[in-house]
């Protein structure tokens, strides 16, 4: 089975005036079609530099990064990306905000058609009755829905997202998790999810991958057994409290705070029988 | 005071949409932020036309608000060629200026080495006073007036443009660019969907500053340069027949022409950049 993105022993280092800045250093990622893969790690590891990597916005020194099959040399259109900071065009109208990547991609769609895309996707993500606002109009949580359906209205293969929920209040960050299900059942894609929010990543993800420090390699990777939509109650069970545990040990020893058991890269089932009869 | 809003009516304007037109023309003559600026000039008239008579003031010394209604009435048709001569001039100097600056302001805000290069380069162009450069331009181009004029309405005012454009540029979110080159856009789409659009505000706050000074450029070279056309010569006619009146009139016609322009600017910023203007709250 090839997988749909696949980073193959990648390094890369920043050049600046203060030298250069290794940044990744042998990292492993792959992740199956229609997989979600969260990556989590120290601040400043090289997090947001892997998604330029797959994005196709950065080349690597060293190694390569594939997508479909092909190899990464330039950015392409089957990627869709959203950020921390939702990055609205205040001239715009959410609609018009939305619509902006079908400007660029090449497509046959009709002007009408690109609006019903993008009113489709707002009325997924719950804002439907809110197209003809401006960007200001919304609050943070409502913008930042509105940048994910900016990021799929293209119906990328590949969805980047860099820590989207970063800046937002607890409650906003929970509906939207519950959100990213709803819209990963009706439009389903491949995922990369950089998050610091170790709850966040096993909610949404079916595999964690956890960076070392920087210069940043595969640390550690969790498969998560749970996949498609699940409630908030899922966090609660012993099984996460669980796998809550062994990622953040594994962070701290990211940060160089504890010493590391595991060898790097091994790949740790998840224990779900031990998991399972700690419930009883 | 009551006032009494007079139908405006032009012979030309008089059918067709006129009626539309001269309705809610008739709203905004009535409005206050139409009302409000005009009772302010009648004040000020009124103030300076008291204070030159309770000095008892001649003419040579001020001339009061009184004197120029005779002074534009026999002169009319001056004004109107010498108006018309600051005017262009004015507007092809700070359209130059408005290429120019954008383009440099392009270089500067896309490439940090061409910021750092020609920055200083910029600040000390700017610095310079430009009533020194004005002879200099006069006797390197001599008798090209209209090209003189042009030139430094445009060098006094590219300034403010180039370095609002260059600062709107670089301080465009990364994330922008990141969103629409991972899609595969050209820089040049960048610039057109994000960057320019979002440079507008700054831009039209420069040219706000811009037109002043491209305006003060034209009257400087019209005053200075001999033979010279344009509202500046005329003021200069009136300082050497010790005409008084008509250098007072003409200082009031170069300032209703700032407005003017000023205005203009600010109009077309409504238009361009008016999504920047954030409702309270
Ligand atoms: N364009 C760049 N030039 C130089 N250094 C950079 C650049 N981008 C990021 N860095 C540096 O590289 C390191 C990793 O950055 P980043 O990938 O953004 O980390 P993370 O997203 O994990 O916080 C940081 O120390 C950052 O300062
Ligand atoms: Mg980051």
């Amino acid at each position: 089975m090839t997988n749909l993105i696949d980073i193959r022993d990648v390094r890369h280092a920043y050049r600046t005036e203060a030298g250069t800045l290794p940044v990744l250093d042998g990292l492993n990622v792959s992740v199956p079609e229609g997989g979600f893969v969260a990556v989590v790690g120290p601040s400043g590891c090289g997090k947001s530099t892997l998604t330029k990597l797959v994005a196709g916005l950065l080349k690597p020194d060293h190694g390569e990064v594939w997508l479909h099959g092909e190899k990464v040399k330039s950015p392409r259109s089957t990627v869709g990306m959203a950020f921390q900071n939702p990055v609205m065009l205040e001239w715009r109208t959410i609609l018009q905000n939305v619509m902006l990547p079908l400007e660029i991609v090449p497509n046959k769609l009709t002007k009408a058609q690109k609006q019903d895309r993008a009113r489709y996707l707002l009325e997924l993500v719950g804002l439907k009755g809110f197209e003809d606002k401006r960007p200001s109009e919304l609050s943070g949580g409502m913008r930042q829905r509105a940048s994910l359906c900016r990021a799929l209205v293209h119906k990328p293969e590949v969805l980047i997202l860099d820590e989207p929920f970063g800046a937002l209040d607890a409650f906003t960050r929970e509906d939207l998790w519950q959100i990213m299900h709803q819209v990963k059942e009706r439009e389903p894609f491949t995922g990369v999810l950089i998050t610091h929010d170790l709850r966040e990543s096993i909610f949404l993800a079916d595999k964690v991958v956890v960076l070392s420090g920087r210069p940043a390699r595969t640390q550690y990777v969790l498969d998560v057994p749970d996949t498609g939509p699940r409630s908030l109650d899922h966090l609660y069970t012993s099984e996460a409290a669980e796998m809550l545990a062994i990622l953040r040990h594994q962070i701290e020893v990211a940060q160089g705070r504890a010493p590391a058991e595991a060898e790097p890269e091994t790949r740790i089932a998840p224990p779900p029988g031990s998991a399972a009869q700690g419930m009883h | 005071m009551a006032y009494v809003p007079e139908p405006v009516r032009s012979p030309s304007a008089a059918v067709g949409a006129a009626g539309a037109a001269g309705r809610s023309m008739a709203g905004f003559l009535t409005s206050r932020a139409f009302l409000a600026p005009v009772g302010a000039v009648l004040v000020f008239l009124i103030v300076w036309e008291a204070l030159v008579w309770v000095n008892g003031w001649p003419n040579y010394v001020m001339a009061s608000p009184s004197d120029l209604p005779p002074a534009y009435a026999r002169y009319w048709e001056l004004f109107l060629v010498m108006g018309w001569q600051t005017l262009w001039r004015t507007v092809v100097g700070l359209l130059v200026a408005v290429v120019f600056g954008v383009l440099v302001g392009m270089v500067m805000g896309f490439s940090r080495l061409m910021r750092d290069a020609l920055y200083p380069l910029l600040v000390g162009f700017n610095a310079i006073p430009k009533a020194t450069v004005v002879p200099i331009v006069a006797l390197m181009f001599v008798g090209a007036h209209d090209f003189n004029t042009v030139l430094i309405a445009f060098m006094i005012s590219f300034f403010p443009i180039a370095v609002s454009v260059s600062i709107g540029l670089s301080t465009l979110e990364p994330e922008y660019r990141d969103i629409l080159r991972s899609l595969g856009a050209s820089q040049f789409t960048v610039f057109w969907k994000i960057a320019l659009p979002k440079t507008l505000p700054e831009f039209f706050g420069a040219l706000k500053v811009a037109v002043t000074l491209a305006f003060i450029g034209t009257n400087l070279m019209e005053i200075v340069s001999p033979h010279g056309r344009g509202l500046g010569a005329l003021f200069d006619s009136g300082k050497t027949n010790s005409d008084y009146p008509l250098m007072f009139a003409v200082l009031i016609a170069l300032a209703f022409l700032g407005i003017v322009l000023y205005y203009i600017v600010v109009a077309l910023e409504k238009i361009f950049a008016g999504w920047a203007e954030r409702s309270p709250g």
